[in-house]
């Protein structure tokens, strides 16, 4: 094992900018991601009927194509035909749709979306009905309800759902490196074309890896055990999503 | 410009087609083995002797916490020149190139088993513990025990699970193509480098893999019927 490239500066460099482009991509798309969530979910319990058939097809498009796949399709196809759209070049957003951070984080937006939308589905139509009577017999509003009431009562229900969801978002971040930004590793890529070393960068950002999914487990066991309320028993079969 | 799309597309749907029908023989066979591995960590982590149960855990945890993009190229590398070096130790000199297909298959069959090593974990705990000690009253041997009782008792409670694993292995085919196996997607994306025509060919690729992935939910969801007939319905 030779882990004296690691005193080079600019390998130090390379790893640190894909650091924290990871954490970045996956702050952005938890919290993106999770807005859709809430928004497709509500959609397809309350929303009109055409528009509920929509996310429902959106949801299952994402749910059954590789993310890899979906990530080139936005990156490579979808960004290489923005540029014949008349004026796009010229406005103000163009330099947003330049940068590959903004394709990855629009996948997996919409990954996040996708995946825990039929999460907080399912837990939203769990919530009993009589609390939500309770809410209107109160004089709450319906967003009241909703913010107060429904919301927070199902994701008290599918926490540790959600944590594994989390995990899956921060595992699926190395597939950016296919495209042109700087991951963890896309550096340990970089480290291994230019020393020859084969395992010690893979084996050190797998080692990160290892470390950050076990630092976000932590942190989510925390929130699940601050969240008020006893935990209500675990529903009878729940089922793994698949990822 | 249409003709343009129609000539690439159908230039290259034969090959593309061709990809699909290696990314299915690769996951089914990676499926096949990543079943007896995980059955194999099951055991190892309910078994009562601790070394075995600490590898047991080690393997599906480490493997778990790890994105799979780096376990497959991780695991090519490492898969390879072990192989490489086990075949120069009883081969001789014969410096053989492992094909591509057996290191594919191995890698996802690996990542896969430690998944389904929790999946059967969980399942096998769920068996009633009155069934099985009505099968060591009735004297019945632990390979008896096992084939009559665990499995079967076990299959309904593990189906969700496998189905869903199939499904993740089959969209992790694709993480093959990073390193250059020619499979649905590495084929795709030849085809849209070749004409220009990323949109096009990325958007088939995923249509390819959506009809895989809806068929085979509707297959499972057949099997979960079978195996859990004369249950009451829940």
């Amino acid at each position: 094992m030779d882990f004296s490239w690691l005193s080079d500066p600019f390998y130090q460099k390379a790893l640190w900018t894909g650091f924290v482009n990871t954490l970045w991509l996956v702050a952005v798309s938890a919290v993106c991601g999770f807005a859709l969530a809430v928004t497709f979910a509500m959609i397809r319990l309350r929303g009109p009927r055409p528009l509920a058939m929509l996310v429902t097809g959106l949801t299952t498009v994402v749910r059954g194509t590789p993310l890899l796949v979906q990530l080139l399709f936005f990156y490579d196809g979808v960004g290489r035909l923005l540029p014949e759209i008349p004026g796009l070049r010229e406005s103000l957003i163009w330099p947003l749709l330049r940068d590959p951070f903004f394709y990855g984080a629009l996948t997996f937006t919409l990954s996040v979306g996708a995946y825990t939308g039929e999460v907080l589905r399912g837990a939203l139509l769990s919530v009993p009905e009589g609390e939500l009577a309770a809410g209107r017999a109160f004089g709450l509003s319906r967003w009241q309800i909703l913010y107060r009431l429904w919301l927070p009562r199902a994701i008290q229900m599918c926490l540790p759902t959600l944590t594994g969801e989390l995990i899956l978002l921060l595992k699926s971040v190395p597939l950016v490196s296919t495209i042109a930004l700087m991951d963890l590793l896309k550096a340990a890529n970089m480290v291994r074309d230019e020393t020859f070393l084969v395992y010690e960068p893979l084996l050190l950002i797998a080692g990160i890896y290892l470390a950050l999914t076990l630092v976000l487990t932590s942190v989510m066991r925390l929130i699940e055990h601050r969240f008020p309320g006893a935990r209500p028993a675990a529903p009878k079969r729940r089922r793994l999503l698949p990822g | 410009m249409p003709s343009d799309h129609s000539d690439g597309l159908l230039e290259w749907l034969g090959p593309i087609l061709q990809g699909a029908l290696v990314t299915l023989e690769i996951a089914l066979l990676a499926y096949a083995i990543g079943l007896g591995l995980g059955l194999i960590g099951a055991t190892a982590r309910l078994s009562p002797w601790r070394p075995l149960r600490a590898l047991g855990t080690a393997y599906s945890t480490l493997v778990r916490a790890i994105p799979e993009l780096l376990l497959i190229i991780l695991l090519y590398y490492a898969g390879s020149q072990a192989l490489n070096a086990l075949l120069a130790e009883f081969g001789g000199d014969t410096h053989i190139e492992i094909s591509g297909f057996v290191t594919a298959v191995g890698v996802l069959a690996f990542v896969q088993g430690a998944y389904m090593t929790e999946v059967f974990r969980g399942a096998i705990q769920a068996i009633p513990k009155g069934q099985l000690e009505a099968a060591d009253a009735y004297g019945f041997s632990r390979p008896a025990r096992f084939y009559r009782i665990v499995l079967p008792g076990m299959l309904p409670n593990a189906l969700p699970g496998m189905s869903n694993l199939w499904l993740i292995l089959v969209k992790d085919t694709a993480l093959i193509s990073v390193i250059g196996f020619e499979e649905l997607f590495f084929t795709a994306q030849q085809a849209a480098a070749s004409t220009r025509d990323y949109a096009l060919f990325y958007a088939l690729a995923g249509a390819l893999y959506l009809v895989m992935t809806l068929g085979s939910n509707a297959l499972f969801a057949r099997a979960e019927r079978h195996v859990r007939r004369g249950q009451p319905s829940t």
